[in-house]
């Protein structure tokens, strides 16, 4: 079962609650999303590190009932 | 879980050639987008790799996310370094980094000209 935009930005919200977070359903099917999150949080990480931070707060549904998230990982300039 | 066995193929793969992708299907025919994606890369940088089809074997195909504490195929690894997935290897590719790391890491690449629409 495809996951909703707003229930992939809760999970992430609830592990970095002061992040931006930008969500877009690339095809309308609910499972292809393109995520961009950007936190103080991945300050000092390297890309894989702050990729495996939001895959751990998406809580082991990357790979399974999300198929397709293409994410992009910033820290606020 | 990931077996011992599993395990030391998956060190043997990483350790015998300097740039190895864990895909889904081969290098001249990848099964998946996200795969393909990142053999398009790497062949545009003329970079020479060896591509692992997991899906042939799912003790890779499962072993190897354990093995790397990610989710996801494909995985590209630099001289036995995990180095990304898809959006990484794409991104690292954008900003000029790949290059710069496939040089530290002493990799030959020949970029291949971009063929522009006549």
């Amino acid at each position: 079962m495809a996951m909703q935009a707003h229930e992939i930005e809760d999970l992430i919200r609830a592990v970095f609650p002061d992040a931006q977070i930008k969500i877009e359903d690339l095809r309308g099917d609910g499972d292809h999303y393109s995520c961009l999150v950007e936190t103080a949080s991945f300050a000092g990480k390297t890309r894989v590190q702050q990729h495996k931070m939001v895959y751990d707060a998406l809580g082991g549904r990357m790979g399974n009932e999300l198929h397709a998230l293409a994410l992009q990982t910033r820290i606020p300039q | 879980m990931l077996d011992t066995q599993t395990k030391e193929r998956i060190q043997t793969e990483i350790a015998g050639t300097d740039v190895v992708l864990f895909m889904k299907g081969t290098p001249v025919f990848p099964q998946c987008g996200f795969s393909a994606a990142v053999v398009g890369v790497l062949s545009h940088l003329g970079i020479k790799f060896r591509g692992v089809n997991v899906l042939e074997d799912e003790s890779i195909r499962n072993g190897i996310k354990h093995f790397s504490d990610w989710p996801t195929i494909p995985q590209l690894y630099v001289k036995g370094e995990f180095i990304g997935g898809c959006d990484i290897i794409r991104e690292m590719y954008e900003t000029g980094e790949l290059m710069e790391m496939m040089n530290t890491h002493g990799i030959d690449v020949k970029p291949q000209p971009v063929n522009e629409p006549s």
